[in-house]
């Protein structure tokens, strides 16, 4: 065995094209912002105040900033896609052979679902729980900041497979006895694994530190039937990855011993048994999706009570609506597979408990819209994304309902009417719901509002584009076009491929537009400034703060009596109102052992990926070694002084207390 | 309003290709694909009657209250009503219940397992899905046919489906079901073309690089004196192609696009051979693992441990 393992020259793509020309791009991108970075003098400002931060406003904005990086990457795949399909007609092989296709695929999923959807949703959790609850960081704030930096391993894993080998060819479901070494051969698979394994160990450490803080570190008087319905949200959606990412990392490792060390538990041969794996899969990846569209319905609930000047209509019905489909989407994994040859009772017991969900659901849509009725409904961008969602998302909720039935899956299992159906629910509503939430909670984060008409019109080439991308697939599924597949050669299917591909083109304006308005509202920060912190007269704690917060959340924590708490204590008279002296704040000192414990366990993960034995064991040792050492370090918190809390608190009062008078 | 405009034509699309288009799962030729065509469309309008409400109820009360219509009632304190909070509840319990039911009992009467009634016996064959290819053995005949699967019209047929590799997934859209293909485990199907005609059949199950090849023509004879003589004609034509053990190693090995062959001569028990091959090399455990099956897997009952039962496939599940 080699020093390097199985990594040699011949691992990096030199032959693809478009390989080449993405790493140059990457390649010329990092050189640009590392120069950036060292003329105006910021490596110290990125390395304190961000890459070792604990503040959970801070690592919230790197989540969403490694989201939208994210994004980026697997839209790139998506329009690959589309194109290839939509050149691969009628007999022609596109541009795409499969070897690249089947990756591309295959990293389409893993990205936009691990490393897209879930840093966003852990993202806008991070910024927003916190405050919503009246909390001034996390339960955990060491282990907050491995977390992100765990999960940051693990994207920055799966990019590295663009350069040096290549990445699995199995979908992202990565079936054996495909994803068995005898089928696949190549380190793809061994990418997929540990880029899994490590960030599913972050989002499982996000999850348990969410919840310690949810049931520890409450406002006085909030009762968890007092929670806004985002936390409400948040806590089950946590809830489900704490029951269900073990499973994922239980299946991640047995697969991992089948290829590394020769043990059988999915293969073919010697008694394994592939069934076991699609079961574990699915017990994870179903509870997954409530994962991801929970906290986007939280955030739906927020944006529409907010715009309507209204309280949320059902409140309790959302929170127990919330906990029932948490509970039902544990039950229902089996609908994946109705056509793996399981009993009529199995699959119709399957199918009726799925179809159980569609209640709650369908009692959230129409509280929503009850809470819109007879309100006041300013129509804003969040606002605009909210309805969107709720029109797309029904229809993605029907075809959902009618997969559950064994009968038509029989036909519709694995076919693009499939895809078109979890786009619908995924795009239609977790994606559309974090872009909402997105808008909604910027200036909170950023202390600017984001442009309005680059807003709209991103939102309206998100939502033309994503009806002309996948209403098509809805017909190609009827037509009998299946999934993955790599050109095609039926003439009806060609007038559709070509729409989907022009909607994701619309799609791609979606994207550009909202870059611009980054760039029109960052220019135009000051005339968009948020001064009180509370730009659009909302409902819950977050924005009884400064935007951004201050460090410390709160000057004092206030007491709870409402669930729109903040309307509470404005209609009292109470806001804006400073104390005449305040308590010292205790709060945690920002570290550098996240980021290098997370370091050390990517150069771990890699070393697996090449089989490099010593830089595996360093790797490992070393991350282990940074986690001790931090444990038995006592040099972590500071005071802040309550001089220092006093001046910080005047100039907050002083702006919220102008705008009230104005 | 442009999001109206988007499900009309959504709407629109859908119906075109209910209507117009051909050979997908709304042109169905055999029954069991009549019968889930009839279930999608019921299902779907069953569900319309939400759907739809919902739908216009958002876009007319986003319109009718929205800021600018201060003549409106507006009632920021209103948030909780037992008399609406009853109806939303209700409303979609009530259409579940019923969707529930037609599950239930199309469930039981889509069964791919079960034979289909009233149609006189049942054409066997065995099919094996290999890297890239179909193989389809005629047991009761003595043939075999790669990429191509030919039966008579109005015949039932059941298929018995295995994989000599990867998972691969037995679908032939116009005829309707599809059953995923496992190695070293046999699952079944059964169907029936109502009509002659030739229909594209697929793996639905991505396995690889050569996936999208793994094309066949189904081809429904006439009548039975048609598939008769498609038979006899293999046997003469083909006889000097036998499908040994040995043969279908070589067969196995992988490769794409393949064109359609045939062989005139099969050994005998060469399907049992490929399902059982990852239990043969191994006696103890073959013990075992039919030990383990007996239990019940999560109602799976393909294990290949029926092949030597003659018990109904169904009968772990009655336990």
């Amino acid at each position: 065995m080699s020093f390097l393992g199985k990594l040699s020259l011949d691992a990096i793509p030199f032959h693809e094209p478009i390989l080449v020309f993405t790493m140059a791009a990457i390649l010329i991108a990092a050189i640009v912002i590392t120069a950036l970075i060292t003329k105006h003098k910021k490596w110290g400002v990125l390395w304190r105040d961000w890459i070792t931060s604990v503040d959970h406003k801070r690592l919230g904005v790197m989540y969403i900033i490694l989201a939208l990086v994210m994004l980026f990457r697997g839209f790139s795949d998506a329009i690959m896609m589309r194109t290839q399909l939509a050149l691969a007609t009628s007999g022609a092989p596109g541009y795409l052979p499969p070897e690249h296709y089947d990756q591309i695929f295959t990293a389409h999923g893993v990205i936009m679902i691990i490393f897209m959807a879930m840093p966003f949703m852990v993202g806008l959790m991070n910024i927003i729980l916190p405050l919503q609850i009246g909390a001034r960081d996390v339960a955990f704030p060491f282990l907050n900041n491995l977390s992100f930096w765990l999960t940051a391993s693990g994207a920055i894993l799966i990019n590295m497979s663009l350069v040096f080998g290549e990445f699995a060819k199995t979908g992202w479901v990565a079936y054996p006895p495909l994803s068995e070494l005898t089928f696949s051969p190549g380190v793809g698979v061994d990418y997929y694994i540990w880029a899994l394994q490590i960030s599913g160990l972050g989002t499982l450490l996000t999850a348990v530190n969410f919840l310690a803080t949810v049931i520890k570190m409450r406002a006085p008087g909030m009762t968890l039937m007092k929670m806004p319905i985002f936390t409400w949200t948040c806590t089950w959606a946590n809830i489900l990855i704490a029951a269900s990412f073990p499973i994922l990392t239980a299946m991640l490792t047995m697969l991992t011993l089948d290829r590394y060390l020769d043990f059988h538990f999915f293969t073919n041969e010697l008694g394994g048994n592939a069934m076991m794996y699609i079961n574990l899969f699915w017990a994870w990846g179903h509870p997954e999706v409530y994962i991801l569209v929970l906290p986007a319905f939280g955030i739906f609930s927020e944006i529409i009570s907010t715009f309507t000047g209204k309280r949320l209509f059902g409140y309790k019905s959302m929170v127990y609506a919330s906990g029932a489909i948490s509970i039902l989407g544990f039950i229902v994994w089996l609908h994946h597979f109705f056509t793996m040859g399981s009993s009529a009772n199995v699959n119709a017991f399957f199918g009726m408990a799925t179809m159980v969900i569609a209640v709650p659901t369908g009692v959230k849509l129409f509280n929503w819209l009850f809470t819109i009725y007879r309100g006041r409904l300013r129509i804003t961008v969040p606002v605009l994304w909210t309805l969107g969602f709720m029109v797309t998302f029904t229809i993605g909720g029907m075809t959902g309902v009618l997969l559950a039935i064994p009968g038509a899956d029989y036909v519709l299992h694995n076919s693009l009417f499939l895809i078109a159906h979890f786009h619908n629910t995924i795009i239609g509503g977790a994606v559309f719901g974090y872009l909402a939430g997105f808008v909604f909670w910027f200036p909170k984060a950023m202390g600017f509002k984001l442009n309005e008409k680059w807003g709209k019109a991103s939102f309206w080439c998100w939502l033309i584009g994503f009806f002309l991308a996948f209403m098509p697939l809805y017909v190609l599924g009827f037509l009998g076009m299946t999934r993955r597949l790599n050109h095609s050669n039926n003439p009806d299917w060609n007038i559709w491929l070509y729409i989907a591909a022009a909607g994701a083109v619309v799609i791609m304006f979606g994207i550009i537009s909202q870059i611009i308005q980054l760039y029109v509202s960052f220019r135009d920060r000051e005339a968009l400034d948020d001064t009180t912190g509370d730009p659009w007269n909302g409902h819950t704690l977050e924005w009884a703060t400064s935007s951004p917060p201050q460090v410390y959340n709160f000057a004092t924590i206030p007491h709870i009596d409402d669930i729109d708490a903040w309307t509470d204590i404005k209609e009292k008279g109470q806001a804006y109102q400073g104390k005449a002296s305040y308590s010292p704040i205790h709060m945690p000192k920002n570290t550098s052992a996240g980021v290098l414990m997370a370091a050390s366990l990517t150069a771990f993960c890699f070393a697996m990926i090449w089989h490099i034995w010593w830089l595996a064991i360093v790797g490992l040792i070393g991350g282990i070694a940074i986690f001790i050492k931090r444990c038995y370090t006592s040099d972590v918190d500071y005071y802040i002084q309550p001089d220092e809390i006093a001046k910080i608190e005047a100039a907050y009062n002083s702006s919220g207390n102008k705008e009230l008078k104005a | 309003m442009l999001i109206r405009n988007l499900c009309n034509i959504a709407l629109a699309s859908t119906v075109l290709a209910l209507s117009g288009c051909k050979g997908g799962i709304l042109d169905p030729k055999g029954q069991i694909g009549i019968d889930e065509k009839n279930l999608i469309i019921i299902a779907t309008v069953l569900m319309l009657l939400v759907v739809v409400p919902v739908i216009v109820m958002t876009l007319y009360f986003a319109w009718k209250y929205r800021d600018t219509q201060t003549h409106e009632i507006y009632a920021p304190k209103w948030a909780h009503s037992n008399k609406i909070e009853a109806v939303v509840w209700a409303v979609p319990i009530i259409i579940v219940i019923i969707l529930g039911a037609i599950t239930w009992v199309s469930t039981q009467a889509l069964d791919p397992y079960k034979p289909i009634e009233g149609k006189g016996k049942h054409l066997t064959v065995e099919v094996v899905s290999l890297n890239w290819k179909w193989l389809f053995i005629y047991p009761e005949q003595g043939i075999a046919t790669v990429n191509e699967l030919v039966f008579p019209a109005n015949v039932p047929v059941e298929y018995k489906i295995t994989s000599e590799s990867t998972m691969n997934s037995f679908f032939i859209p116009q005829l309707g079901s599809q059953i995923y293909s496992m190695a070293g485990m046999e699952t079944k199907l059964h169907l029936i073309a109502n009509e002659p005609g030739t229909f594209k059949g697929i793996s639905a199950n991505y396995s690889g690089a050569g996936f999208t090849g793994m094309k066949f023509n189904a081809i429904a004879t006439p009548t039975q004196a048609d598939f008769d003589k498609w038979v006899s004609d293999i046997k003469a034509n083909s006889s000097a192609n036998n499908l040994t053990h040995a043969n279908y190693v070589e067969l196995a090995k992988a490769s794409e696009n393949n064109p359609v062959a045939y062989y005139g001569k099969v050994e005998d028990s060469l399907f049992h051979t490929i399902v059982m091959k990852y239990m043969q090399a191994h006696g103890d455990m073959n013990k075992k693992h039919n030990a383990m099956s007996e239990h019940g897997e999560m109602g799976m009952q393909h294990h290949a441990m029926d092949k030597h039962s003659a018990k109904p496939s169904h009968s772990q599940d009655e336990e």
